[in-house]
């Protein structure tokens, strides 16, 4: 495919992810921290986001399948998620932890019960969109170009 | 009952006392109930208790005072007795003493006469011309003693027998005694036998036997009918022995001298004589038989006070008598009106001070009552103060995170392609946003000022490139207004001042603020100078009168106009012109000559400025000027429709002016205007701190004007001194000029001497002035200059203008402008980038978040810095950041790991700590940190060794909290738990900034 049009496509795709509410200014800022002597910095840093929030994700799941929900501890693992959703500026992830943060606190279990699935499902979606945004990367650095800012 | 009376007054002052006490202690106690209090059902048994005991104390008083008035009573009687008694008594003898004298007379002229001296009439003209010496006797007469053998030769030679009492002839008896003188009064006895009455005759046989003044029981006397009794004396015929026996004197006995007591008209007289006669009675009695008084005077049953008797013994001389005198009152005692008073009142006092103290102690429940529930409704006032402003931090803040998810929305919005009218929506809903956030963050501050928490910085700043910031904020609105905007700095300010820069700038944004709201003409001008400074002003001004206002560089073509900044009229004329070139010369003056020394200002700490914000706006209206700086308040409800705002700006203005040290006021004139002047005290820079804060902090204005030479030509001096202000802040010479012709002479007067002061480099041309002036003549002058100036560098002719038309800036072209216009309002870095243009000199001044970033980056490069966070993500976005400035980064994921890694001696220069981890937290890691470090401090001191070693003197390293919501509680624990700031999570580059400059200086 045409390089151009690659980063064209790239260019994008990242504002159509910062339009629909998927990122914000604080991805901006992440990719501002990368450069030539950390470059592979966002990438690092989104997949232990990953790893971090499928690790919560899977806490939370297991959490709530007790008898006995220990509702401290699920908003910890909730509070964690929030922070390193903002850190990377997954924003729908962390306005929706916020949410459940709220239920976790009033010890709502259908709140809760109803909010995971959605992180998960926001989680899924700002994952693939990163993933792909990755790869297109990838495919423009693989063609010897170079990543638009 | 004494006793009563003291316990309940003792009792009362316990009451007082204890309010007292409990007054004192309800600060500290909220409910204490008081011993009134506590017995408040008691009140009324105690005021009955009180009326009954007291209602008794009187009865005992009325008895007492009664006794007393009947005691003196009796005294009074008993004296009164005495004294009649000795009277009568003293009276008594004195007659009787008299008769004694007569008895004596007789039987010296009678008997030892012979023959005798005495014949009845010379005794009746003796006695009767001595009556007055016995008023008490109604008669004397003398008895001769006659036994029955000499009575024959008695008869015959005084011619007449011996008759009886009942006149008859007498009867033969062994003794007679035949009167034979007598008083003239008496003279009807003469010649009876005083034998012949028992009375007498046992009276006779008793006087001769004792030989003493006899007496005998009372009888009605013969003459007055009145009660008297008779006195006998016996007279001797011949010498007695000294100690005669009765038979002897029997024998010796010659006669008896005898008179007659009336005593009725007696005691009469003699009570006749004393005052108080009326008041009381007074019986005398004869008691020789004790069981048969005798009366001798007074009557036997006479009304009176019969309870009440004295008896007084009377001694009359006979020893055989006794007589007494019996007084009493003759009426009964009065009822005693002062003491039936005295009691009365004493009971009515008494019961008016229960009552009044009853009164006081129901008073003092009800006050005690109204400050409990006072004092509860204040608790819950202030606890609903405390929630309002609890609940307007958090619900503001609360509003502005998802608020500025909406803006961020919104800008990207308008980053999309869209349709004009899409566009203007998606415009007029962020400026809505922006002004709900600008609102929220105000009433954020307004409950931080109130909740006391609002604290000042003490940060270096460059007080005039905030005032350009400011300025440059309202250029926009201002110039579409057409409303002249300046600022003015005083020479005499320091370049940096310690201060909260960011406080500071929002009391300049308010009151700027305001007045372009409320300005459509004319200007607003902002003046800052030193408050000392506005003494030396009035001197100035009574100079100015001693000169006579020679001011002749500066034409006046206007004379209504005023010397104002735009010629309008402002509120407070200490603003015009006439006042403000003196501070302006006289600091020039002060600044010339304090080069080289110090002025006396200068090294104390601090420094006071005035600043004051003058605009000639509609002004505010008199009845609404009291109560601007009260929150919520405006001038009317239209105003909050014309204009907008809350009206909260004000009085956060106020509060922190208060919060600076100062305060503010303000003149305001309705359409003319208002002025608000307000002070604030702030630190002086150190030298030291000076220059390094200053690289970083501020913009740097470019250098390359320096020694430049301008000058400005313009009418209004006011203005003209602004524009020099900002051209000097560039190190330019500035020069004002008052029209075109004036500076044009200036530079042709150049042209032709050479080796002259000024060549300028600059004119700046006024715009209004420059159309004002015929185009023609300033061509012309142009032209000549042009042509005269060959050799010379030509000035650059730049035209200064609030706005301008394209047709003004092509005819200003024309007229040989350059094609920069300087804008208002003016700043010294749009200056000197105008300037840049014009001049052409490159400008190597680099972005100014470069410069920012820059510094942080030498700030934070090298340096060992510690994160600590449980989020891994969180972590590794906070380590790239930091390690980006160069800074070289450890993580730690919990509290205890960075314990570890902070155990003494360590390398770390600085700690960012998270707040929330599981386990320990970032505040007691933080203490547990600071407690350690405080060991080794104390160890290190201890032992003294090593001193080189310690950075500092002492281990410190700067903890920064790392935390996603700033609201203010949080700030005050990490500043509890030893922290030294924190920073928001995740890093914003300013206030990661500010945040570690105050560690890391070089």
């Amino acid at each position: 495919m045409d390089l151009v049009q690659l980063q064209r496509q790239l260019v994008d795709y990242r504002t159509s992810l910062y339009h629909e509410g998927f990122l914000d200014e604080q991805f901006t800022q992440l990719q501002e921290l990368q450069d030539e002597n950390n470059p592979d910095f966002v990438v690092e840093v989104v997949s232990l986001f990953f790893e971090d929030s499928e690790r919560l994700l899977n806490e939370l799941s297991n959490a709530l399948e007790q008898q006995i929900i220990d509702f401290k501890r699920m908003d910890a693992r909730v509070h964690q998620l929030k922070g390193s959703s903002s850190s990377i500026g997954a924003q729908r992830v962390r306005q929706l932890c916020i949410v459940f943060r709220n239920y976790c606190e009033a010890q709502n279990v259908e709140g809760c019960l109803k909010c995971l699935p959605q992180v998960k499902h926001e989680y899924s979606i700002v994952k693939t969109k990163l993933e792909s945004m990755f790869q297109l990367e990838q495919q423009i650095l693989n063609a010897g170009g170079s990543v638009p800012v | 009952m004494g006793l009563k009376l003291q316990q309940s007054q003792h009792q009362h002052q316990h009451q007082h006392h204890s309010v007292a006490v409990k007054v004192n202690e309800q600060t500290g106690t909220k409910r204490g109930y008081t011993f009134i209090q506590a017995n408040r059902a008691w009140l009324p048994k105690f005021l009955l208790l009180w009326v009954m005991v007291m209602a008794f104390l009187s009865t005992w008083i009325y008895k007492k005072m009664d006794a007393d008035i009947k005691v003196r009573r009796k005294e009074v009687l008993s004296s009164m007795c005495d004294e009649r008694a000795r009277m009568l008594q003293d009276q008594f003898s004195v007659s009787v003493n008299h008769v004694h004298a007569l008895a004596i007379l007789i039987s010296t002229f009678h008997y030892y006469k012979n023959p005798s001296a005495i014949d009845q009439e010379t005794f009746a003209e003796y006695t009767a011309r001595t009556a007055f010496e016995r008023p008490l006797l109604s008669g004397v007469a003398y008895a001769e003693r006659v036994v029955h053998s000499e009575r024959g030769e008695f008869e015959k030679q005084h011619g007449w027998t011996i008759k009886t009492m009942q006149r008859e002839p007498s009867p033969v008896r062994d003794e007679y005694a035949p009167v034979i003188l007598s008083q003239e009064t008496v003279s009807y006895i003469e010649s009876l036998d005083m034998m012949s009455g028992e009375e007498d005759r046992e009276n006779i046989l008793r006087a001769r036997a004792t030989g003493k003044a006899v007496l005998t029981s009372p009888f009605r006397l013969l003459g007055s009918h009145h009660l008297g009794v008779v006195l006998t004396f016996p007279v001797y015929k011949s010498k007695l022995p000294t100690r005669p026996t009765v038979e002897e004197r029997i024998e010796a006995t010659a006669g008896y001298l005898g008179g007659a007591f009336d005593v009725e008209s007696l005691v009469e007289n003699l009570l006749g004589q004393l005052a108080g006669k009326q008041a009381i009675l007074v019986n005398v009695y004869d008691i020789t038989n004790s069981s048969d008084h005798l009366i001798m005077y007074g009557h036997q049953n006479q009304d009176g006070d019969l309870a009440l008797l004295y008896e007084s013994k009377l001694d009359f001389g006979d020893p055989f008598r006794k007589h007494t005198m019996i007084c009493r009152y003759q009426q009964k005692a009065p009822t005693s009106w002062t003491a039936l008073t005295t009691a009365f009142l004493f009971f009515v006092i008494c019961l008016l001070v229960g009552y009044i103290l009853y009164g006081a102690a129901i008073h003092i429940v009800k006050v005690e009552d109204d400050f409990h529930e006072m004092q509860e409704l204040k608790v819950r006032a202030e606890a609903a103060d405390v929630a309002k402003s609890q609940f307007l931090a958090t619900v503001s803040h609360e509003i502005r995170t998802p608020m500025n998810g909406i803006l961020g929305m919104l800008a990207l919005l308008l980053d999309t392609d869209l349709s004009s009218t899409q566009r203007d929506y998606a415009q007029t809903a962020q400026v809505c946003g922006k002004a709900l956030i600008a609102l929220i963050n105000e009433v954020l501050d307004r409950a931080k000022i109130e909740a006391g928490k609002l604290e000042m910085e003490t940060v270096p700043f460059d007080l005039r490139s905030i005032l350009d910031d400011v300025l440059s904020l309202f250029s926009e609105k201002s110039r579409n207004k057409g409303v002249e905007l300046a600022v003015f700095v005083s020479d005499k300010v320091p370049e940096m001042v310690m201060g909260d820069p960011g406080r500071f700038r929002q009391i300049i944004t308010n009151l700027v603020g305001n007045s372009v709201k409320f300005t459509e003409r004319g200007h607003i001008f902002v003046k800052v100078h030193l408050a000392e400074n506005t003494k030396p002003v009035v001197d100035a001004k009574v100079e100015t009168c001693l000169n006579g206002g020679s001011d002749g560089g500066v034409p006046i073509s206007d004379a209504h106009q005023f010397k104002t900044l735009s010629g309008y009229e402002a509120a407070d004329e200490r603003n015009s012109w006439d006042s403000f070139k003196h501070l302006v010369s006289y600091e020039e003056s002060r600044y010339d000559a304090s080069i080289n020394m110090t002025v006396p200002g200068e090294t104390s700490q601090s420094v006071t400025l005035m600043v004051s914000v003058e605009d000639t706006g509609i002004g505010i209206p008199l009845i609404a000027q009291d109560r601007v700086f009260m929150p919520f308040m405006q001038a009317d409800s239209s105003t909050s429709r014309n204009y907008g705002g809350t009206g909260i700006g004000l009085s956060i203005t106020k509060c922190l002016v208060e919060l600076m040290g100062g305060h503010i006021s303000f003149v305001s004139r309705p359409q003319v205007g208002s002025t608000f002047t307000f002070t604030a005290d702030f630190g002086r820079c150190k030298k030291a701190s000076f220059n390094d804060t200053k690289k970083s902090n501020t913009e740097d204005l470019p250098s390359s004007f320096r020694g430049l030479k301008a000058i400005v030509v313009d009418r209004k001096p006011v203005r003209a001194a602004v524009t020099r202000y900002h051209l000097k802040r560039l190190g330019m010479l500035a020069e004002v000029a008052g029209s075109v012709k004036i500076a044009a002479s200036a530079c042709g007067k150049n042209g032709s001497s050479c080796g002259s002061k000024i060549q300028p480099d600059i004119i700046l041309v006024e715009k209004d002035l420059w159309l004002s002036v015929e185009d023609g003549g300033l061509s012309l002058r142009m032209l000549d200059w042009k042509q005269n100036g060959q050799a010379f560098k030509l000035p650059k002719m730049v035209l200064l203008a609030t706005n301008i038309t394209n047709v003004e800036l092509e005819k200003a072209k024309a007229a040989g402008f350059v094609d920069t216009v300087i804008m208002k309002p003016m700043r010294a870095s749009m200056v000197a980038a105008c300037l840049q243009q014009v001049l052409g000199i490159g400008n190597k001044k680099q972005a100014g978040k470069d410069v920012q970033n820059g510094s942080l980056r030498s700030l934070l490069c090298g340096k060992k810095i510690l994160v600590v966070d449980d989020n891994m993500v969180n972590r590794r976005v906070a380590a790239g950041a930091l390690k980006k400035f160069g800074a070289a980064v450890e993580c730690a994921e919990s509290g205890k790991v960075a314990l570890k890694l902070l155990q003494i001696p360590h390398s770390f220069d600085a700690c960012f700590m998270d707040i929330q981890m599981p386990e320990m937290d970032g505040f007691e890691a933080t203490r547990q940190i600071r407690m350690m470090e405080s060991q080794a401090n104390e160890q290190m001191n201890g032992s003294g060794i090593d001193k080189g070693f310690a950075r500092k003197g002492e281990w410190h390293v700067p903890i920064l909290a790392m935390t996603a919501d700033v609201i203010h509680a949080t700030y005050d624990e990490c500043l509890k738990c030893g922290m030294d700031g924190y920073v928001s999570k995740p890093f914003e580059e300013e206030n990661l900034y500010q945040a570690v400059t105050k560690f890391f200086k070089v």
